[in-house]
């Protein structure tokens, strides 16, 4: 197809090694921007195969409170998405393997506009994007210029999409497919292995690209269990709760905010490293 | 998206009824922008509506629980003195509130509610600003059985109290909604959130004419009853068609379904009064989706939306809890767009004004909601010719506003 991206080399050497990923999602600038930055360059060196940062909106539709809490820390800071693309830029000079995906809604796209932000993403070394409300329905608008530009465009599918719907989802889809491993929001219900297995087998049969499975996961332990049925295992919710943990009563960073985060992934990674 | 619009002015060269197109679009507004979980229930929704439009006992029985268990038609009054006081146009007001639960919400819910059962769901759940929408769900819920949560931001729920005990005598729960301003567009989030965590056996009753395709589209055909009866009655009263028609904007379903069956008749004027809070110039301190924003997509439609210039989305403010949305519905920001309908701001104290003039003239006391439109009345109606005849919706009433109103009055009660 297009051009091999930071995704497909990452998960082609997760293959060689006989490993499964590990997918942290953190939210640009919660709970600040430097916070925010250091977390973000800490991620690869805890244990962070790929990165998924939460491009903050003020209406997080398909999230939990954990995360919706995050997104407002950082629009409360004042994060603008031109400040969540110059992280991604910076990132990239210390790093040029590590893959990030940014997550959100569309209408800050939208507003940015299309096309503009897909060349800025781009410049600023984005490797896919993830955005929550806008089905392959609406490909024309975003997915076609931005997998033309050479972003993945990674799709969400879940356990309501069934095989007649399958092969819509996976039209366009580049990089990994998201398995969201129950119906629900982020961080609520923990999922079910044997279910998500079915699902994910279900999955590979229609198509060669890699399976993350998200939503729900909290723990090493079920990271690992997870971590089993698919090729990669994505974290949010919990990440995001140990950083509002080590907040103070003002809601400020502390020294404990970013060992707090990445120790988390350090432990979710062992875990997975072990299954 | 240059195509889009390009087609919006084509459109207008054959009708203005004629959206949305096959995926849900009117011109460049409107579509289907909801999570992928959602996304098979939306189509099964647009294909059981599809068949139940196409099936004469879905017709028949919803009109006869319109007739009688609502109350239709409503009638179209002649509002003499307050004709009289404005010294213009001829005023008729479409009494909309006279329906069962108050307001024209019931027209929408006794659709939707036969929906559901066609499509076998078991339990509902549906937004309230105001809390009429939530009234009239709870009703229908307990007419035909089904259990239902209604979600409500922690706000509203303060100011419409009476509307929240309705809601608890007809069994509903009630969630108050804490995150953001705990306003209508917080407990659009939370039901939202709610329906895709209970997909399998959940409807979502929205309660005005936006959110992703179809909803627009069939909130908007229920309540187009309310235009089709005027255009008979005013046949009768005063055997042609009307001139002017005014109607209030929160999502845009009273307002729609007064509009749509007129939007082909060139010779009629047509506005919607949207919520002006403390002014229009006031930052995020009004309502006024088309006046005051810009295109963006919000709870699954393209629409005008109050932002930011990062795409956030901003509170707004109005005195009437109805009207408090930062959206519209798709549909008429196409008809912004083409021009076939005027979109005008009412402030909040204009709408108290009016509120006052319409009790104290009519015998009528208003939801805040028409209030707005009447204000604009107020100002329109001194402008026109004697033999100019105007259709307001007097889409509720204002029971449910009586203690604010009284708080805003200064008045003890
Ligand atoms: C009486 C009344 N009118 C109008 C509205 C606004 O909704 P819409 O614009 O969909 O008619 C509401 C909403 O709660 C209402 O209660």
């Amino acid at each position: 197809m297009t051009k091999e991206t930071r995704i497909d080399r990452r998960f082609a050497k997760l293959k060689r090694e006989g490993r499964k990923g590990l997918v942290t999602f953190i939210t640009a600038g919660d709970p600040d921007l430097e916070t925010s930055k250091k977390l973000l360059l800490g991620l690869p060196k805890a244990g962070a195969d790929v990165i998924e940062l939460g491009m903050p909106f003020s209406d997080p539709m398909a999230d939990g409170p954990a995360i919706q809490a995050s997104s407002l820390r950082a629009l409360k800071a004042g994060q603008k998405m031109r400040d969540t693309l110059a992280m991604v830029a910076e990132f990239r000079k210390q790093d040029d393997d590590t893959p990030i995906v940014l997550m959100g809604y569309y209408n800050p796209i939208y507003v940015y506009p299309n096309a503009q932000f897909i060349t800025d993403a781009v410049a600023a070394g984005v490797d896919g994007l993830i955005v929550v409300d806008l089905p392959p329905e609406a490909d024309d608008e975003l997915c076609v210029p931005a997998t033309a530009a050479g972003l993945n465009f990674i799709r969400l599918t879940t356990p309501t999409t069934d095989s007649k719907r399958l092969p819509a989802v996976l039209s366009n889809t580049s990089g990994f497919l998201y398995y969201v491993s129950i119906t629900g929001i982020t961080g609520t219900a923990a999922p079910d292995v044997n279910n998500v297995q079915k699902h994910v087998q279900r999955i590979k049969a229609a198509t060669t690209l890699p399976v993350a499975v998200g939503f729900g996961v909290k723990t090493p332990d079920q990271a690992k269990a997870l971590g089993q049925v698919a090729d990669a295992v994505v974290v949010g919710s919990a990440l995001v709760g140990a950083l509002e943990k080590s907040l103070d009563s003002d809601g400020r960073s502390t020294s404990k905010t970013v060992p707090a985060v990445l120790d988390l992934v350090g432990s979710l990674a062992a875990a997975l490293r072990a299954a | 998206m240059a195509t889009s619009s390009d087609k919006s002015k084509d459109a207008k060269l054959n009708t203005f009824r004629g959206g949305p197109d096959e995926r849900g679009h009117f011109g460049i507004f409107g579509g289907r922008f909801v999570a992928e979980t959602l996304m098979p229930l939306i189509l099964d929704l647009e294909k059981a509506y599809n068949e139940a439009k196409a099936d004469p006992a879905f017709k028949a029985q919803l009109d006869y629980l319109n007739t009688y268990y609502s109350g239709r038609p409503s009638p179209l009054y002649f509002a003499e003195r307050l004709t009289e006081h404005l010294g213009g146009a001829k005023i008729y007001l479409k009494r909309d509130e006279l329906n069962h639960t108050g307001s024209h919400k019931i027209n929408n819910c006794l659709g939707q509610i036969l929906l559901a059962k066609r499509m076998g769901k078991t339990r509902i759940i549906a937004e309230t600003g105001a809390g009429q929408h939530g009234v009239a769900v709870a009703t229908v819920c307990a007419r035909f059985g089904l259990p239902c949560e209604i979600f409500m931001g922690a706000t509203d729920v303060q100011r419409q109290k009476p509307n929240v005990a309705r809601m608890h005598m007809l069994k509903a729960k009630v969630n108050p909604v804490t995150s953001g301003a705990g306003t209508l567009k917080d407990a659009m989030n939370e039901a939202l959130r709610d329906w895709v965590t209970n997909v399998h056996d959940t409807y979502y009753i929205i309660g005005t004419a936006a959110g992703p395709h179809p909803y627009p589209e069939l909130v908007r055909d229920f309540q187009s009853i309310i235009g089709k009866e005027v255009r008979e009655q005013m046949q009768a009263a005063e055997g042609r068609l009307p001139d002017t028609l005014v109607a209030c904007i929160g999502g845009g379903s009273n307002a729609i379904g007064l509009f749509h069956p007129f939007l082909d008749d060139e010779s009629v004027k047509i506005y919607g009064v949207e919520a002006g809070g403390h002014g229009i110039d006031v930052e995020n301190g009004h309502a006024a989706s088309m006046t005051g924003g810009r295109p963006g997509v919000l709870h699954g439609n393209r629409t005008y939306l109050l932002q930011d210039a990062e795409g956030q989305i901003l509170e707004g403010h109005s005195i009437s809890a109805g009207l408090d949305y930062p959206g519209v519905g798709p549909e008429h920001s196409w008809l912004r767009d083409t021009g076939r309908v005027t979109y005008v701001p009412a402030t909040d104290k204009e709408a108290l004004d009016a509120f006052q003039l319409c009790a104290q003239l009519e015998g009528i006391i208003p939801a805040l909601e028409p209030a707005h439109a009447l204000a604009f009345v107020t100002k329109l109606a001194p402008t026109l010719p004697k033999d100019n005849l105007l259709v307001m919706n007097m889409c509720g009433r204002g029971d449910k506003d009586v203690f604010a109103v009284a708080g805003y009055l200064g008045m003890d009660i």
